[in-house]
């Protein structure tokens, strides 16, 4: 079995008296795509925020590659190699494509013309290459996803956390960005994802969890987990698993 | 130092220069609750209201108090009008052009004053200005009596718009949800600039309230700025009674640090409370979120 | 190497102006002109290229003023170690600030605000206070001397004034081109973003708070020598503050020479002003107020704005896209 790179541990988060995330654990296997999904308001986010280090847990650990991250700031977990895209994307605006991955590639870089360099071939990689003197902002959502992506890449991550990458894209352009993913994986790269684009999780996850009102209620494979009964009701209501194969019953 | 004596009219002093405070503050946690802007142009206004309040008794022999009912609506107009048609349109909608277009309204307010009537500090002398009530051990000016009233009724006739007329509902409306509200069907930059008109008409208030006792020049309305700004984020952005009762600590505290650390630095005392509330606690007491 | 040329042919053309005139006018206007240049570049820095726009550095320029004429006036030191103290001690008071503010998060209004606040403290403070003469001032000695950095001639201040100006260029074209400045500009854009790419966003704000101030700090020396008397009113006053920020607004905030162009701009409309009316008080800077409302309104990104707009369209380029300040 895979060593854990990421391993979350009993996190809790209230907001107020709702308890966003309760409770939660899993681990995140070095060099696997791992995928956290779950109907809306199940915590994903908050879960994500907590990882990433924008939101304090109120109990519980984040280790990271044996380390107790959770009482560091998010530019310090981004120089340990996390790295994350943002669900609603935020280019710097009055900046072309090169120079916002370039931001990124000065993490490791002083040197302007270096960083300006390492985000071309970082562009090239997510598909990118033929706009990096564009304006950010004039870029399509497709494009801003993958801008998202690069900038992510560019301070050299081992593990990226990928916050709803595919939302906002059509059905061609998820197609398009699917092989990306899959490409970063097989370097080696160590993903978790937050998915609501369900053929996307079939295909890249080696793992999923299933969030539902702050709770991990299945995890497994991608097919094992479609197929759990708790969260098809999770996802389609109490019932609906019942009412499912009473359907494919009487086909 | 710490007899009742000195202590008791220090404390209603600054309770009835607090009142004013309050009413000054007033007008500008409204502007800042719905529009969320910092209204750098609230003391220029403060000091134009003043002027206007001045030439009201010195050209027209009008006593303040009667001068406040043609003052209020006229400044509300000016307020309405400088929103609607300067300030919202230069501004784009970004925060931060807001910052910098309510400053160079101050500016222009300010130093058109200046140009046109000079440095003079002028005052003006209503024949009760020196009358006095007994309370307690304390005699208390007639004048300063009559502003803690009136602020009271200020704010609480604003909250009684603000609860339960309709373009209350609609400011506040606005205030929450910008974007729900217009597609609701209200008119936001109506509602702005009805907001902003409210907050001018406070200082309006404040003006006829101050002018019996206190002197004007173009520069009067500066050291009621930052004291406002002070009590804004010590009562809250957006907070009717945070703006109250700040308004009235403020004033007690101004007044017993003058008897103890002397006026200018009394005046330090509060800068340094209001930096040490936006360090701590931007908030404030009874605040939404900033 | 190559980017520093415009800089050089700049300072070049100031520099010759004197050999063309003598008219101490002229002079005169042209050294306010860059005394403001030069305020205002230090906030074109943590406000333009920043995001973090200051109301009050006057607490800078005051402050480095106050430090060389007590340093001189009271215990002696050479004018010159004088300016070097008044730098440090306005980088000082900047880092001081900053640290207070950035620490507590205090960021657009709030900032503001408090930036505003402490200027004003510095201000009423230095009027009461024995160690700055209180309300009459201070008075450097006169001391024609180039050791004593006094001069009998304008033309010497004025290639000071220069040097001065251009320097503050260099250290910005140099942060520009630099891993701090690509840094500080994502934290302007967008600080949650920066961060996420492990930019220490406190950090990034607290040096250029720091060097903003020290540019600033420079220009409250030079006219504490120039002027050889300040006040509490001329030090922490709010002209400075208002100029330190009107001047890279006008001429286009977060750009290299957009200080410079912005007070050459406002200064020749202010004596124009002063010319056109009389010698008015209050007027000159009603007019500033209008012009900021103004180009807030109308032209946001000010003169380089403007200019690169027209020469877009000129050579058919579209406009670029408008920097968002939100």
């Amino acid at each position: 079995m895979a060593e854990a790179l990421l391993i979350i541990d009993n996190v809790s988060k209230s907001f107020g008296g709702l308890l966003a995330v309760d409770n939660v654990s899993f681990n995140v296997q070095l060099g696997r795509i791992t995928a956290l999904i779950g109907p809306n308001g199940a915590g994903k986010t908050t879960l994500f925020s907590i990882i990433s280090g924008f939101l304090p847990p109120d109990a519980g650990r984040i280790v990271f590659d044996g380390m107790d991250l959770t009482a560091e700031p998010p530019h310090q977990r981004a120089r340990r190699g996390i790295a994350r895209t943002f669900q609603i994307v935020q280019p710097f605006a009055g900046l072309t494509v090169r120079e916002n991955i370039a931001v990124g590639s000065h993490l490791s870089r002083r040197s302007r013309s270096e960083a300006l360099a390492a985000a071309g071939n970082v562009a090239q990689s997510v598909g990118l290459g033929a706009q990096l003197e564009v304006p950010a902002v004039t870029l399509t959502v497709a494009g801003s996803k993958r801008l998202e992506l690069a900038r992510a890449l560019a301070i050299e991550p081992r593990l990226l956390l990928l916050d709803e990458v595919l939302a906002g894209l059509n059905p061609s352009e998820v197609r398009d960005m699917v092989p990306v993913i899959r490409a970063l994986a097989s370097s080696g790269m160590t993903i978790l994802m937050t998915e609501h684009v369900m053929q996307a999780v079939m295909s890249l996850a080696d793992r999923a969890f299933v969030l539902a009102e702050g709770r991990v209620i299945a995890h497994g494979t991608p097919q094992q987990v479609a197929a759990d009964r708790q969260v098809v009701e999770a996802y389609l209501g109490q019932g609906a698993a019942k009412r499912m194969t009473a359907e494919v019953g009487h086909a | 130092m710490l007899s009742p004596v000195i202590l008791v009219p220090a404390v209603l002093n600054g309770l009835m220069t607090g009142a004013v405070y309050a009413l000054v503050a007033l007008g500008l946690t409204l502007i800042y609750g719905v529009l969320h802007i910092i209204n750098f142009a609230h003391g220029a206004m403060l000091t134009a209201a003043m002027f206007a309040a001045f030439f009201a008794y010195a050209l027209l022999g009008l006593d303040p108090y009667l001068a406040a009912v043609l003052l209020t609506p006229l400044f509300f107009l000016i307020g309405y009008a400088l929103q609607r048609f300067v300030i919202g349109p230069a501004a784009h909608g970004e925060d931060r052009n807001f910052l910098l277009v309510t400053l160079g309204l101050a500016v222009v307010i300010e130093n058109a004053l200046l140009y046109f009537f000079h440095a003079d500090t002028r005052t003006i002398n209503v024949p009760y200005a020196f009358d006095v009530i007994a309370i307690g051990p304390a005699f208390v000016a007639v004048p300063r009596v009559v502003a803690l009233g009136v602020v009271i009724a200020v704010a609480a006739a604003l909250w009684t718009i603000m609860q339960w007329s309709d373009t209350g509902k609609a400011i506040r409306a606005v205030a929450k949800e910008k974007l729900g509200a217009e597609l609701c069907g209200v008119d936001v930059a109506h509602v702005y600039a009805v907001t902003f008109g409210l907050g001018t008409a406070c200082v309006a208030v404040a003006a006829c309230l101050l002018i019996p006792t206190y002197y004007v020049n173009p520069t009067a309305g500066e050291a009621f700025v930052l004291i406002a700004f002070t009590i804004v984020v010590l009562g809250g952005m957006g907070s009717i009674a945070g703006a109250v009762i700040g308004g009235l600590f403020v004033g007690v505290v101004e007044s017993l640090s003058s008897i103890f650390l002397g006026q200018s630095l009394g005046q330090i005392g509060i800068f340094v409370m209001f930096i040490v509330m936006l360090l701590i606690r931007p908030n404030g007491l009874f605040g939404a979120r900033a | 190497m190559k980017a520093y040329l415009p800089i050089a042919f700049a300072v070049a053309l100031l520099a010759i102006v004197p050999f063309f005139t003598t008219s101490n006018v002229v002079l005169n206007f042209l050294v306010m002109a860059l005394l403001i240049a030069l305020a205002g570049q230090g906030w074109n820095l943590l406000g333009g290229y920043g995001g973090q726009y200051s109301f009050g550095h006057a607490a800078f320029f005051g402050t480095a003023a106050y430090a060389t004429a007590i340093l001189q006036t009271r215990y002696g030191v050479n004018a010159w170690l004088g300016l070097l103290a008044g730098v440090t001690a306005g980088a000082l008071v900047g880092a001081v600030i900053g640290t207070l503010t950035f620490r507590s998060g205090l960021k657009g209004a709030y900032f503001s605000l408090v930036t505003l606040a402490f200027a004003e403290v510095l201000r009423i403070i230095a009027s009461v206070a024995p160690i700055t003469g209180a309300g009459v001032g201070t008075l450097i000695r006169l001391d024609l001397r180039p050791e004593a950095f006094q001069f009998q001639s304008r033309v010497p201040f004025y290639w000071i004034a220069v040097a001065l100006v251009g320097l503050s260029l260099v250290v910005v074209r140099a942060i520009e081109n630099s891993r701090f400045g690509a840094y500080l500009v994502a934290v302007r854009e967008n600080e949650d973003a920066a961060s996420a790419l492990g930019i220490d966003a406190f950090a990034v704000k607290l040096g250029a708070m720091t060097i903003s101030a020290a540019i600033t700090a420079a220009a409250g020396c030079f006219y504490a020598q120039y002027f050889l008397f300040i006040d509490a009113a001329i030090a922490y006053g709010p002209w400075i503050s208002i100029d330190a920020l009107l001047a890279p607004i006008v001429g286009g905030a977060g750009t290299l020479f957009g200080s410079l162009l912005g007070a050459l701009v406002i200064k020749t409309i202010g004596e124009t002003t002063k010319f056109v009316t009389g010698d008015a008080p209050g007027l000159d800077l009603v007019i500033y107020g209008l012009l900021l409302v103004g180009v807030v309104g109308l032209a946001p990104r000010g003169i380089a704005g403007l200019l690169a707009t027209t020469i877009g369209r000129l050579f058919g380029a579209a406009a670029p896209p408008e920097p968002k300040h939100g």
